[in-house]
This record gives C-alpha cells, sequence and structure tokens, in this order.
C-alpha cells in the first residue's frame, strides 16, 4: 500500500483484480496446484470449523504475505525458508490464541489442525513465488484470492458432507422428517475421512469437465 | 513393552497419517508417479519423524508443558509456555532436517545421493508437525512410547506412499475419463485405500 503504487496504477486495475479472480478458479490453489490439501480435508466434516478454517488461512496467508514482502529485500536467500517459517509460525499462533479466547468449541475441533496452518503448503507456496518478488499490495491480493480459492473448495466439500453425511447445515436439521419416515438415511459413510479425498476427486472432475485447459496428458 | 508396541502397530495401520489425518499430502501426491522416488522419500519421512517426535518430546515435557520448568526452580512451577510449541516445533523440525542432512551427508554419500532433494522439503511436510502436535496433543506417558510413535507413523506414510505409487504406475494403462486423468483418480484412489484401511478399525489394541 506504499504511495509509489497507487501513483503508477488504480488500487484495484485489472492486474489486480485478475490476482484474486484467478486462483479462485484457473488457478485454484487445491484443485489446480494441489497445496495445502493436507489441512484441506481434515476439516470437513462439518461446515462450521471449514468456515473457521478458511477465515484462519485467509488471515495468516494475506499477513504473511505482506510481511514477507516488505521484508523481501532483506531476507538472506539462503535462509530464506527459516525466516518465512518464523513469520508464518508467528501469525499462527496469533490465530491460534484468538480462536482460543473466542471460540474454544471450533478450535477444540479444529485441535491440530490450525497449528498445521503452519506447514499448508499454500502458504509457503504462495510467499516463496509470489510475495517474495512482488510489492506489498498486490501480495496482499494475492494472499486474499488464494485464500478465497482454498476456502471455497472447503465450503463445498463441507457443505456436501454435512448435508449427504449428518442431514445438517450448520447443526440445523434441513432434511425434514418426512424423508426419513419414508426411508431415507443419512449416508454415515460421508462423515468417514476417506470420502473428504473423494468428494475433492469428484469437484476436480466436474471443474476440468468445464475448464477443458486443465485436462492433464497422461 | 506391549503398550510400546500397541502404538506403533497402531500408528501405522489404525491412526495412519494419510489416511485418517490427510497429513503429508502436498508431497505424498507430488512424488508418487513412480515407486523409485517414493521410496526414497517414504525412507526419510520415517528416519525425520523417528528422530524429530522424541526430541520435540522432551522439548515438550522439560520447556513447554504446564510446569515443566520446575525442574530449574520451584518458582517456575506454574509457567505454562504451550502456546511457543509451534513455532519451537517448527524450529527444530527444521533445524534436525538440515542436522539430518548433513550427518547423512557425510557418513552415507549412496543414502544421501538416493533421498537427494528430498530431505530439505521434508521439513515443510505436514506430517512431520503433525507427528509433533498430535504426541503433544495424545500426552504420551513415556520417551519410548513418543518414540514409537514416531517411528510408526512414519511406516503408516512409508507404505501409503508407495501402495499408491505403484497403483499409479499401473493406471497408466487404463482408460480413464479426461477430466479426471492424473489429480483427479489419484484422489478418487486414495479415497478407496483410505476406506480399505479403516477395515483396521476393528483392532483392539
Amino acid at each position: 500500500m506504499s504511495e509509489d503504487i497507487k501513483e503508477k496504477e488504480p488500487l484495484f486495475s485489472a492486474k489486480n483484480i485478475k490476482l484474486i479472480k484467478n486462483p479462485i478458479n484457473l488457478s485454484n490453489p487445491i484443485t489446480v496446484q494441489v497445496l495445502g490439501i493436507c489441512s484441506a480435508l481434515a476439516v470437513t466434516a462439518k461446515l462450521m470449523p471449514a468456515i473457521v478454517m478458511s477465515i484462519s488461512v485467509i488471515v495468516v496467508m494475506a499477513a504473511s504475505n505482506v510481511a514477507i514482502s516488505f521484508l523481501r529485500n532483506g531476507i538472506p536467500p539462503r535462509i530464506r525458508i527459516i525466516v518465512q517459517l518464523v513469520v508464518i509460525a508467528t501469525m499462527v499462533i496469533l490465530v491460534d490464541q484468538i480462536l482460543k479466547a473466542f471460540l474454544y468449541d471450533v478450535s477444540k475441533q479444529l485441535s491440530v489442525f490450525v497449528g498445521l496452518i503452519i506447514t499448508n503448503c499454500i502458504i509457503m507456496g504462495r510467499l516463496e513465488a509470489f510475495a517474495m518478488s512482488n510489492k506489498p499490495w498486490p501480495s496482499f491480493l494475492d494472499g486474499i484470492g488464494n485464500g478465497l480459492g482454498y476456502g471455497l473448495i472447503l465450503v463445498i466439500i463441507a457443505f456436501l458432507r454435512e448435508l449427504l453425511g449428518s442431514g445438517t447445515i450448520f447443526d440445523f436439521h434441513v432434511i425434514p422428517q418426512s424423508f426419513y419416515d419414508f426411508g431415507y438415511q443419512n449416508n454415515g459413510l460421508m462423515i468417514l475421512p476417506p470420502m473428504a479425498l473423494i468428494t475433492v476427486g469428484v469437484i476436480i472432475w466436474v471443474q476440468r469437465y468445464y475448464t477443458r485447459d486443465l485436462i492433464e496428458k497422461n | 513393552m506391549q503398550e510400546i508396541f500397541n502404538i506403533f502397530i497402531k500408528s501405522i495401520f489404525i491412526d495412519n497419517m494419510v489416511f485418517a489425518y490427510f497429513l503429508g499430502m502436498c508431497s505424498y501426491l507430488a512424488v508418487s508417479k513412480t515407486v523409485k522416488t517414493s521410496v526414497g522419500l517414504g525412507l526419510a519421512v520415517v528416519f525425520v519423524l523417528g528422530i524429530t517426535v522424541p526430541v520435540d518430546y522432551i522439548l515438550n515435557e522439560y520447556v513447554l508443558k504446564e510446569g515443566a520448568l520446575s525442574w530449574l526452580d520451584a518458582s517456575f512451577a506454574d509457567v505454562d509456555l504451550s502456546f511457543l510449541s509451534f513455532i519451537l516445533f517448527i524450529a527444530i523440525i527444521a533445524s534436525m532436517v538440515q542436522l539430518v542432512e548433513m550427518i547423512v551427508e557425510k557418513f552415507t554419500p549412496a543414502l544421501y545421493a538416493s533421498l537427494g532433494i528430498f530431505l530439505p522439503l521434508i521439513a515443510v511436510n505436514c506430517a512431520i508437525l503433525g507427528g509433533s502436535l498430535f504426541m503433544q496433543e495424545r500426552d504420551y506417558q513415556s520417551l519410548a512410547q513418543a518414540t514409537s510413535f514416531g517411528l510408526g507413523s512414519g511406516v503408516g506414510w512409508f507404505l501409503a506412499i508407495v501402495g499408491i505409487a505403484a497403483i499409479r504406475e499401473k493406471i497408466r494403462y487404463s482408460n480413464v475419463p479426461p477430466a479426471l486423468r492424473g489429480l483427479g483418480i489419484t484422489f478418487i484412489i486414495t479415497g478407496l485405500m483410505g476406506i480399505a484401511f479403516m477395515s483396521f478399525l476393528g483392532i483392539k489394541l
């Protein structure tokens, strides 16, 4: 957000808008760049933890992207990984303490996965690929954009798993009782870990079906 | 003794890092194209987990836990430093990986050559940090238990990556729908393997 950027180009120029829009579909961190799968899957059995997790990741990513971008000229290349890890770890500790203070139940459900944001490859990957060579404002947008792309997939998976697995959304029953009277049953398999992987597989399938450029050559 | 063995078996099959907790998925997906490289990475993970989990256990037991500093002085009895655990664990892991890399390079150049670039990559593998955090959360009673948990998780991860690599080598010859090729089918296969591993849940240990 330094002054010279404002003079050269408007805050939301076409290029900057792209930084936010691209990661949502064309270069989605989870389904295209294959980053940050670890934490994505483990927290998606219910919608609420998934949303809290996405917000945490967006915050950590935007903040550490900006911090690294400010520091980028002062970091010796040989020890940059350690510097990045320390910056990320600091942000994650802040987020973890805030969650413990205000959203204790969700923080218990997320258990170790808040800590694992540190080694979430999205954050390291974006720091390496973007923040190390760009100014703070674009880095901030890049962080937000990738965070949103990550969050979007998380929310889709969590929505499907909670709806089909427990018949609830945000713990409210949305499937009417009459369905159950006709013999409808919750699909208990959806809550189990392996189904998260299969759901991601199906999401990738749908996305690539509509975005043909992304199809891999075998 | 039996308890230690139980933890070992449990962390390999029942609480498998990949199938039950999705840890280390990034390198699991990226490096599982051939069996040979995945064996290298798997061994490196076993190695590093077997070292970092016990070291972090000692750190947790004598520095971080509530009242852990009381061996220093009785007045530290109610100091709780556990909020520092993320940053200290990751620092330990990064430095351990560096150390292991140097030792392996010095004493067994052949192993070093075969592990190649995988060793430094391991510092940011979530399975490693996850191992330490689970160790802290589950509150293991002794150093031996923590070590067997670390080794077991590593072996479980090794099994998973070698398994998927073998399947991916074969699946190259089959006719997968174009949009599912590569990443998509890998996810689905991993899911199916996960369901298979769930059958171990019935084992009572």
